[in-house]
């Protein structure tokens, strides 16, 4: 099969779907090439560096017929338009009775590693899962990216594509055919029997070759990401928790409030699930700071493979936490 | 001075009068059933504003699209929403516009082009000038209009939609309610133009300033705006200087720092008054013909509350309902 970036992989599904339907149009404050070349700049709008207005107008052109695609870029330069997406886009369809539909992606790059510090390596999405009437993915790979954009796309309600920085120039397996893949379908990207590893994004590979060296040891490790944030596909992770017996959770963002503790919440409340576990429940996430800059800093914040490693260790031996972080 | 009545046929004119006395009626019976429990929340009257909306919707079509604000029932009655809907949205019935879940701040009716009060200042500028970008790409001719208040044209929303507006030449009516008071604050003390229609110049646009308590001078501004829009030209800021006859909100207790006098001047600007003076003086409208218009918004203002109080509550699991679209 051909392989394509994960950032190939998203445009080229912007691609397809503007192609099928002419109601959708993108706006970005620094248009992508090659939609700009292929769609013309009616449908590929440069705007001026306003946030806020783009974010309400795509609101408005949806509930006037369109399907606007609005391009944050980073996540960061979305909360300057937070009354349009709090206030606004996930109350709009409730608040009115569901009297029309509103068809807006919204599109934010997240996290990092890319020494860009606090401002610009951001994984907020908690913020957000928060809100009631958004949808929201964070993907894995360029074949995920793909087949949930094609889906967020038609999707007929505000929907936020979350996609991570460090993955954009990451390869992968990409089919010619079309596909789509539906939203709030979790995927288990290694099955195993001793513990379960719930990861998001770059730390879906992280916790894959934590699982590809601990297989050495005779340590079976299950992963599964759940690629979208809302609706959370709570059965494929509970059925996971129940068959190992043992969580980890592996997220890129601090731990306070977020979708790690989201996760643990759905399994622990869940008494099939818990009645399960057999140690208390790990959570690998970045320590609780603004994100610094300097790599010896950045490095030390963010989980990876080491640290998921320690953490299933920790589960299976059923020992107390030894890191604070 | 009234302006001269436009080239409307009487009947239009008379049509105006009925619509903003509607307001007006449809606003003191919210306000006495809010006082006595039978509305909730809150609700907040555009009484002696109704020339505002009834001006610029007059010189709309149906598809064109309008946004309003936090006191948006006179924009909705301006652009033809029902009256028994709208009541029992009031009454938080399931037959309200939106199944009890939105109240005043949020009645919507987009059959009709009517994209919603909204409850934050500025908060609807931004949605409907993309509105106004998709009556661009549809291409027939429509246009939007914005609605909003003097304490909103403070707000980064409605510069940055100027801005976007006037570059791209949306069709779009920037219909600026200076009624003086951003909620208990004077305008004075929040900016230091004594137009907010100057602000205009800064972005390449036309900006009008007119008497927003006289229903023709409104409709002609709004309508040289509209024809402008309509022909690709891009849009226009329209400030109405108006005033609201009563507190920020129905609310009892509500503190209303304004004079007491400034409000008697303004009420001596009353825009029914002035239209049913001109109206007579035209010979358009006579004692019984007035009596006729009075008696058709308080018959259609009685149904609406009969709708309404005869409608039920939404069931408790409603709740649950339309938080996705399908």
């Amino acid at each position: 099969m051909r392989e394509l970036t994960y950032n190939e992989a998203a445009v080229e599904a912007v691609a397809e779907e503007m192609r099928r339907d002419p109601k959708i149009f993108y706006m970005s404050t620094d248009p992508i090439g090659p939609l700009l070349r292929e769609f013309g700049e009616q449908r590929v709008r440069a705007t001026p560096i306003a946030e806020a207005a783009l974010t309400g107008m795509a609101i408005g052109a949806a509930g006037s017929g369109f399907r606007p695609i609005v391009d944050w870029r980073q996540v960061t330069f979305c909360f300057v338009a937070m009354d349009q997406i709090v206030n606004q886009a996930s109350k709009i369809h409730y608040m009115f009775g569901g009297q029309v539909s509103f068809p807006v992606l919204y599109r934010a790059a997240v996290g990092g590693g890319t020494q860009l510090a606090a401002q610009h390596s951001q994984s907020p999405y908690s913020m957000f899962m928060n809100l009631a009437g958004l949808k929201m993915f964070l993907p894995s790979t360029p074949y995920d990216i793909k087949g949930m954009l094609k889906t967020a796309i038609r999707d007929n309600n505000p929907v936020i594509s979350f996609e991570a920085n460090r993955l954009m120039a990451r390869k992968g397996p990409v089919p010619e055919e079309e596909y789509t893949i539906p939203l709030g379908k979790a995927d288990v990207k290694r099955e195993g029997s001793d513990v379960t590893v719930v990861a998001l994004a770059w730390l879906v590979h992280e916790a894959l070759a934590a699982a590809e060296e601990l297989a050495q040891e005779g340590i079976s490790v299950e992963v599964v990401d759940p690629r979208t944030l809302v609706p959370l596909d709570h059965e494929t992770i509970r059925n996971s928790v129940q068959k190992t017996g043992r969580l980890v959770i592996a997220d890129e963002a601090g731990p306070t409030a977020g979708f790690s503790a989201e996760v643990a919440a759905v399994v622990t409340e869940d008494a099939a699930s818990f009645m399960r576990l057999k140690t208390p429940v790990k959570r690998v996430c970045a320590v609780q700071v603004p994100i610094p800059y300097s790599p010896v800093l950045e490095d030390h914040v963010f989980p990876d493979r080491k640290r998921i490693s320690a953490g299933i260790r920790e589960v299976l031996q059923g020992r107390e936490p030894a890191d604070a972080a | 001075m009234q302006t001269r009545s436009p080239n409307l046929p009487p009947d239009t004119q008379r049509e105006m009068l009925r619509r903003m006395l509607t307001i007006r009626r449809f606003e003191e019976r919210a306000s006495a059933d809010y006082l006595a429990g039978k509305i909730y929340g809150v609700v907040h009257c555009y009484i002696g504003e109704e020339a505002v909306a009834v001006g610029v919707c007059g010189a709309l079509e149906r598809g064109d699209r309008i946004i309003s604000t936090h006191r948006g029932h006179g924009h909705c009655i301006a652009k033809g929403a029902d009256l028994g809907r709208m009541m029992a949205e009031l009454y938080g019935r399931q037959t309200g516009y939106c199944k009890g879940k939105g109240g005043s701040m949020h009645i919507a009716d987009f059959g009709i082009g009517m994209l919603g009060a909204n409850g934050i200042v500025a908060g609807g500028i931004a949605i409907v000038t993309g509105a106004g970008l998709a009556a661009q790409m549809e291409g027939k001719g429509s246009v939007a209009v914005s609605f909003f208040g003097d304490g909103a044209s403070n707000a980064g929303p409605f510069h940055e939609c100027l801005n976007i507006a006037a570059t791209w030449k949306l069709p779009m009516l920037y219909v600026c309610e200076n009624n003086l008071y951003a909620a208990q604050t004077a305008a004075a003390a929040t900016h230091a133009l004594s137009d907010i229609a100057a602000r205009a110049a800064g972005y390449g646009i036309p900006g009008v300033v007119v008497d927003g308590n006289d229903v023709f001078a409104v409709y002609q501004a709004a309508n040289r705006a509209v024809d402008r829009a309509r022909s690709g030209d891009g849009p226009t800021l329209i400030e109405c200087k108006t005033y609201r006859w009563r507190a920020h909100t129905e609310r009892r207790g509500q503190p209303d720092p304004r004079d007491q006098q400034e409000l008697e001047v303004w009420k001596g600007r009353d825009p029914i008054a002035r239209l049913e003076r001109q109206l007579r003086e035209q010979g358009d409208l006579d004692d019984s013909g007035l009596q006729t218009i009075e008696r058709d918004v308080v018959t259609a203002l009685d149904a609406a509350v009969a709708f309404a109080e005869a409608s039920p509550f939404p069931t408790p699991e409603r709740a649950t309902d339309d938080v996705f679209s399908a």
